[in-house]
């Protein structure tokens, strides 16, 4: 392992993200803010939805934020560098194993979904004040989960990345990710499906689930959620398993 | 110390065409509708090479022969399905980082980052490679400079012509000093006067004691800039040597190209007879090659035997000794097929 050449490439990585702060800030706090107002403020306000909806909501607008920011970080560049401007071949040919290259863009990219989800909790207290009932009741809890989806969704954007072409980005948003955050528990806990029992099993494959009810285990514990070492397990195998899968789609983009 | 290369009986098969980071040039087998189905296309066919340490050494051949795969496998871009390759004393797919630290490539197409500023790019990859700030600074400094670019040092490379990127590219290629460095292509799309400050610089690079491989399908450049060649197609070597060596080998050294009317045995028997006449080839149904040892004072005897065989001459083309008539000879193409 070099760190040398790991830490320079960190470092360009974070020279260009300040390079384009406020287009990664409007990509960044846009969704999340439009989504706490609506469902947070009009919906609320408006009477369509109890006043408890608002804390129910937020823990799922963190684990979107995060995941959509985690995937896009990674994958949009990989799949532009890879096919189009071939930029990548500059670090695919640094002093360096492959794998680490992929683990660097993993890091670069669990950063940007850790900000994101955690310019949710300001912005939700800016749109909705009070009436929002949050209590990080253990903080070591709460960072481990953050970490735990921020490396899901950061190995989710390089697996994906790594097995798109440049012509499906497209698709790859409508046919994986809407899905995965409409069956995802964001907006409503995984308890809510007990009246639909199948597909309540259905959904405990996709990973969003464990992230939004975790977080919900760990910023509203008021509501029901699912256990969290069952949470934490099944976050760590995603994890394992998505970067297992990027890993070995990195290598194949990587060498012919 | 000068570092050298070696490959052996490298072989690479293809499913489907050829990466980008080959050159992508093969073309592809796609079938209608539905999946396209497997192709193999075979890039590399036994391919052995040793070059010295030190020497500027030229891969010729025409698009497809697998020049671009070569340097790809010799630079950890492309596996090969077997066969090994060294540079130096380390083995390419062994010792991957360690031998990524001893070459620069300048690939066949721009891949610069275009987030970055000029300036940028050269300082970020001179730190991949470990190399302190004030030196790599400096050195940033130098190269743009020598290669013209310090007025646009702190533009981004996104606006640059394609000269200018090549440019950059080798700059960039030379900023942690390799021992050995690969140039794919390398005056492709140039304009001939930054071509010759791209061979005085690769030149200078090599009086350095550096080790430089670049392919080409230009015979002018590898006349010009490589103390020795090899002659590649279809994935393995078919001549090595200098040059001078090389042309050497061409019977007689001059190649007439012929068209007649219509060609017979008998003409092709009397064209063998002329004096200085070293071999005739027929090609297609009206023309013949000929390598002699003279050029244009062959061509009034050769228009009296066509004409006794009741053969019109209709077009002559004449060419001198050069690499490209090595190559015909060789191969039966032209580089340019």
């Amino acid at each position: 392992m070099n760190w040398k050449t790991f830490g320079a490439m960190l470092a360009r990585d974070a020279h260009v993200a300040r390079r384009n702060a406020i287009q990664l800030f409007m990509q960044t706090f846009l969704q999340p803010l439009l989504f706490v107002f609506i469902f947070g403020k009009v919906m609320v306000g408006s009477g369509y939805m109890p006043q408890a909806y608002k804390s129910l909501l937020l823990p799922g607008i963190i684990a979107i934020s995060m995941v959509f920011t985690g995937v896009w970080a990674v994958a949009m560049p990989l799949i532009a560098e890879f096919q189009w401007t071939r930029e990548i071949e500059d670090r695919l040919l640094a002093p360096i194993d492959n794998a680490w290259i992929a683990i660097e863009k993993v890091i670069a990219g669990m950063l940007q979904a850790l900000v994101a989800g955690l310019v949710v909790l300001p912005l939700a207290w800016l749109v909705l004040g009070r009436g929002v009932q949050i209590s990080v009741g253990t903080p070591l809890t709460f960072a481990l989960i953050l970490v735990l989806v921020a490396a899901f969704s950061a190995c989710g954007g390089l697996a994906l990345g790594c097995s798109m072409d440049q012509q499906h980005i497209g698709l790859m948003f409508s046919m994986v990710m809407t899905p995965m955050i409409f069956f995802g528990c964001t907006y409503y806990p995984w308890s809510a499906l007990n009246t639909f029992p199948i597909l309540q099993k259905v959904v405990l494959v996709n990973p969003l689930v464990y992230a939004s009810e975790g977080l919900r285990a760990a910023l509203v514990p008021q509501f029901t959620h699912l256990p969290l070492t069952a949470v934490l397990v099944a976050l760590l195998f995603f994890d394992v398993l998505l970067l297992f899968v990027g890993l070995r789609q990195f290598e194949k983009k990587a060498v012919s | 110390m000068a570092v050298g290369v070696r490959t052996q009986d490298l072989r690479k098969t293809y499913n489907a065409s050829p990466p980008l980071a080959a050159g992508g040039l093969i073309a592809r087998g796609d079938a209608k509708g539905g999946k396209p189905p497997k192709v193999q296309i075979p890039a590399l066919d036994g391919l052995s090479l040793e070059i010295l340490p030190g020497e500027i050494f030229g891969l010729l051949g025409p698009n497809g022969a697998g020049k671009s795969t070569t340097v790809g496998v010799l630079t950890t871009r492309v596996r090969p399905s077997s066969g090994q390759a060294w540079i130096g004393e380390h083995e390419v797919w062994r010792e991957q980082a360690l031998v990524k630290r001893l070459i620069g490539v300048v690939p066949q197409r721009p891949n610069l980052d275009f987030s970055l500023t000029a300036r940028e790019i050269l300082v970020f990859h001179a730190a991949y490679f470990g190399i302190g700030s004030r030196q790599r600074n400096e050195r940033a400094d130098a190269l743009l400079e020598k290669f013209k670019l310090t007025e646009r040092a702190n533009q981004m490379v996104r606006g640059f012509s394609g000269g200018m990127m090549q440019r950059l590219s080798i700059a960039r290629a030379m900023m942690h000093d390799p021992q050995v460095l690969f140039l794919d292509e390398p005056s492709a799309g140039l304009d001939p006067q930054t071509r010759i400050l791209l061979w005085e610089i690769i030149r200078e690079y090599h009086q350095a004691g550096r080790t430089v491989l670049l392919t080409t399908h230009n015979m002018e450049e590898a006349d010009a800039l490589c103390q020795r060649l090899a002659i590649v197609d279809h994935g393995h070597v078919i001549a090595v040597g200098t040059p001078g060596e090389l042309k050497a080998s061409i019977p007689g050294g001059f190649l007439l190209r012929l068209r007649f009317g219509k060609q017979t045995a008998e003409l092709l028997q009397k064209l063998q007879a002329l004096a200085g006449v070293r071999e005739v080839r027929a090609t297609d149904g009206t023309g013949a090659d000929i390598y002699a040892d003279r050029g244009g004072s062959l061509i009034p005897q050769i228009a009296t035997v066509a004409a006794s065989s009741g053969a019109e001459l209709s077009d002559v083309h004449i060419s001198e000794p050069s690499l490209e008539n090595l190559f015909l000879h060789h191969t039966g193409r032209s580089l340019r097929d």
